[in-house]
């Protein structure tokens, strides 16, 4: 494990990244800096939807992770008055794995569309419960202060971005190790052939129910964070079936390459949608609707796909 | 007593609009195997047409029922115009593309389809309440009913029977079930698989946009007015089996009695009901309720 | 010398909503016995298979393991205990290469419990599985997509996956099922002169009698879910019931036909579990 840890490419490149990212939101101006937290969140939660893509799973219902983690930070708040960036982090992560667990024994066992299905009923019955409760709050959601550092209250967001960008990378550095690893390969060898996977001795259910909890528990954390960034939870931007389908076409958008991939997805949707919703308030879906149709028809592979692309006729024309 | 007899109503009438709207859902999916979310968009297309054209109908000064006539015009128009754009020129290219992503391409037409509305329509809503107030209301056991709403039973009962004639005792459905049953065969027997899909997507499409043309004059017509409803039509179709009509007969009943006791007695688990017994359906017979169970194979 | 057989199968039967797949089968498999399974199409010789391997469960009758009774045991747990099996349809995977195709095998069955958080590409498993390559001919596929492979080649890394855990019984089902005729004998002669130098417990369906006739020790004839001959090779393909419900029905024109829906019908299986499983 260690092995995989120090001596993989993707890691090391990857971790000179997300450093020069943040050395460089030192000097970007506020809106950049907010969309690039944005993009990053969600990236985490589209990082846990690659990995289920892998194996050929769809969720059509992640935005129930992400919506678990946003109001597990809110609630934390409201009950206990809690605002530390660690202890909300380990609260989304705990409920979300919570529930990532419990759900994973129902829904190891679907595949395809009735897999989507479950999940996409999973994550409106959570809808139905948030819009309808004065309690979570009905459709207004809550409010949610600003994060806290052990008792610290920084001045400027560039400390959550911060954070943010090292549970980005330790969450990234982690799905590197578990896909290199041999449970890794045989998760996504289910999506080639399950028969083999069971016969060759391992248990299918038990890899598409190991896979679903992490990639509960990134969503869980991508919705913590998004929580923490945006100051406000609320069901129609944070659970409804929108957003899980907003998440699943980052994830289209971003390719299933590399861990990579999900970060620079989220990163593009969200300086795409701010563009695109400035420009032309009444037609950004439409952009965003025909991206997703052409990504469909003439990229399957994503944006990953087109930088892979570029990265290899780099290295053909230095050697 | 009355309350029971409210709940009913409610229940029925609800129900009602939620079959004709699933009902093209399930026709779509039984033949060609997508689960179409664009078909909220549909819905939305087929109330603006109707609200805009009894709109401007009202104002001409054409009577009142004529607004039925637009009713079905819009849902025929968007039928014709959407559905053949759509299926001949996205769709078409897509068959032998995996379900999910079918499922994935559908969504990003509904987001155009959204905002194709915003451009059209503009962001403010429609009233159409003419074809509702010519009707005028009935006292029902002692309940006070608009005459309109009761129109939606006799609607979906209709639509209900002409599917089950023409799928099970016309030249047509025996060609549409040889379609269904095996793609490669019926081509080869010299089907025009591809004109049969049109037409299914025709009709799917031109019933999902009647629902919305025959709710349109019960309510105002606004922006987002098909994202609730498509996964409500979702939960209709999996309740029953998709791609099965009985099935959504039954899901429709089952989601509309469900929510009209919800909404009279525990308004907060509106929602939560119905996607419960989605998620129960879909735990304990994944197939649905009334598909016939697929036997296993190897 | 020890005499217990590796592999009993007592009384088994097995019967799908009334109609009857197999019965009264009872067979015992002997260390490093090669046992050849014959018989027309539904005569209930892969029912057998896929019922030791656990696929199926039966419905009465008795399956035990060197000793131990696996009788309705899941297929994972039979492949741990050492049943493993190869497939009509060769089960690999498609998109990868035979090299990662023998490293998942590999590293999943040596990585148990928290282990299975190691690279699956070690140098060690790399060379584990070049050598395994090696035995089996594979070497110089080692790096293609198995989809673009010829079927032998497929059915040798079918076969070469299910012994990377050192079974003791191994199933062959149907093993050179699609392979070209100048290629079939080339096949078994690697795989079974393998598997008999590691003493491995062979039993496999097979519709070539000249294969049957060369390879195996002993020959169960299969004809309607019953065994009609447990014999000897050049004993059972004399016996007249072989000969007129086995050998006989083998030329029988109806087969291709029937052997091909057979297969329309299985290839899908990955596909069809997209409902349920479980």
């Amino acid at each position: 494990m260690r092995s995989i840890l120090f001596q993989d490419k993707t890691i090391f490149w990857m971790g000179l990244c997300f450093l020069s990212l943040a050395i460089a939101a030192l000097f970007l101006p506020n809106w950049i800096v907010n969309n690039v937290m944005f993009g990053l969140a969600r990236g985490l939660a589209v990082l846990g939807l690659m990995l289920l893509w892998r194996t050929g799973l769809v969720s059509f219902g992640h935005a129930l992770y992400f919506g678990i983690g946003a109001y597990g930070v809110a609630l934390l708040e409201k009950y206990t008055g809690t605002t530390d960036i660690f202890l909300r982090l380990i609260c989304a992560v705990i409920v979300s794995a919570i529930v990532g667990y419990l759900l994973g024994f129902i829904l190891r066992g679907y595949r395809a569309i009735f897999f989507a299905m479950l999940s996409l009923a999973f994550s409106m019955v959570m809808y139905g419960i948030l819009v309808k409760m004065e309690v979570l709050g009905s459709t207004d959601g809550f409010s949610v202060s600003r994060t806290t550092f052990f008792g610290w209250v920084p001045e400027s967001k560039y400390a959550l971005l911060l954070s943010l960008i090292i549970v980005c990378m330790a969450s990234a550095a982690f799905v590197q190790v578990y896909l290199k690893s041999s449970l890794g390969q045989l998760s996504t060898a289910i999506k080639d052939n399950e028969i083999r996977v069971e016969y060759l001795g391992y248990s299918v259910a038990r890899a598409v129910h190991v896979k679903y909890v992490i990639s509960a528990i990134m969503a869980g954390l991508g919705g913590g964070l998004i929580a923490m960034a945006l100051g406000q939870v609320d069901p129609d931007s944070m659970v409804n079936w929108t957003v899980s389908g907003e998440l699943v076409f980052i994830t289209i958008m971003s390719g299933a390459g590399s861990v990579v991939a999900p970060f620079i997805g989220g990163v593009v949707f969200a300086f795409l949608s701010t563009y695109a919703s400035e420009f032309m308030p009444h037609a950004w879906q439409l952009v965003i609707g025909a991206t997703l149709l052409g990504i469909i028809f003439f990229l399957p592979g994503g944006i990953w796909s087109l930088i892979e692309k570029l990265w290899k006729r780099g290295e053909r024309h230095h050697g | 007593m009355q309350l029971f007899i409210t709940i009913l109503i409610d229940g029925l009438t609800y129900s009602s609009y939620l079959f004709i709207v699933s009902v093209g859902l399930t026709v779509i999916f039984g033949v060609m195997k997508i689960l179409n979310i664009a078909h909220g968009s549909f819905f939305a297309w087929g109330a603006y047409g109707a609200a805009y054209s009894i709109g401007l109908a009202a104002n001409a000064g054409f009577p009142a029922w004529f607004g039925f006539i637009l009713i079905l015009l819009s849902a025929i128009l968007v039928g014709l115009v959407l559905g053949v754009i759509i299926e001949r020129v996205i769709l078409r290219k897509m068959y032998d593309q995996e379900e999910v992503v079918l499922v994935l391409a559908t969504f990003g037409i509904f987001l155009i389809l959204e905002d194709l509305i915003l451009l059209v329509f503009g962001v403010n809503p429609f009233f159409a309440y003419q074809p509702m107030a010519y009707l005028g209301n009935i006292k029902l056991g002692g309940i006070s009913r608009d005459v309109y709403s009761l129109t939606l039973l006799a609607a979906a009962a209709v639509i209900a029977i002409g599917c089950w004639y023409s799928l099970n005792k016309t030249k047509w459905g025996n060609i549409l079930a040889t379609v269904i049953f095996d793609r490669e065969i019926s081509l080869a027997i010299g089907i025009n698989v591809q004109a049969v899909y049109t037409a299914t997507f025709v009709l799917g499409t031109a019933l999902g946009a009647l629902g919305g043309a025959y709710i349109a004059p019960t309510v105002s017509v606004a922006p987002g007015f098909g994202i609730d409803i498509i996964i409500l039509s979702f939960a209709v179709v999996v309740i029953g089996g998709l791609g099965s009509i009985p099935g959504a007969v039954i899901g429709a009943l089952m989601v509309g009695i469900l929510r009209a006791i919800a909404v009279h007695q525990m308004p907060e688990l509106e929602l939560f009901v119905v996607y419960a017994v989605m998620a129960l359906v879909l735990i304990v017979r994944p197939e649905g309720l009334f598909a016939p169970a697929v036997a296993r194979k190897i | 010398m020890d005499n217990s057989p590796i592999l009993r199968v007592t009384d088994l039967h097995k019967s799908f909503s009334g109609i009857v797949a197999a019965s009264n089968l009872n067979v015992d498999v002997a260390e490093g016995e090669i046992v050849g399974v014959i018989g027309a199409n539904g005569a209930g010789k892969t029912v057998f298979i896929n019922m030791i391997t656990g696929y199926l469960k039966p419905s009465s009758g008795k399956i035990e393991f060197a000793g131990k009774d696996i009788t309705g045991i899941e297929p994972r747990n039979a492949t741990h205990m050492g049943v493993c099996r190869s497939f009509q349809v060769s089960q690999v995977f498609m998109t990868m290469s035979v090299l990662e195709n023998m490293l998942i095998a590999l590293s999943v069955s040596k990585d148990r419990g928290f282990s299975i958080l190691q690279a699956y590409d070690r140098p060690e498993l790399i060379a584990e599985c070049e050598q395994i390559m090696a035995r089996y001919n594979l070497s110089e596929f080692r790096d293609l997509e198995v989809s673009t492979l010829s079927q032998g080649v497929r059915k040798l890394l079918d076969i070469a996956m299910a012994i990377v855990s050192e079974p003791k019984v191994l199933l062959l089902d149907e093993p050179t099922s699609g392979v070209s005729s100048e290629d079939k004998f080339p096949i078994m002669d690697v795989v079974i002169g393998d598997l008999k130098k590691s003493g491995t417990s062979v039993l496999f369906v097979e519709h070539d009698m000249e294969i049957v006739e060369r390879y195996v020790d002993r020959v169960l004839a299969f004809y309607q879910g019953e065994i009609i001959c447990d014999a000897p090779p050049a004993e059972a393909l004399k016996d007249p019931k072989v000969i007129e419900y086995v050998v006989g029905s083998d030329h029988d024109p109806k087969k291709p036909a029937r052997k091909s829906t057979k297969k329309t019908a299985r290839k899908p299986a990955k596909k069809s579990s997209g409902v349920r499983r479980a």
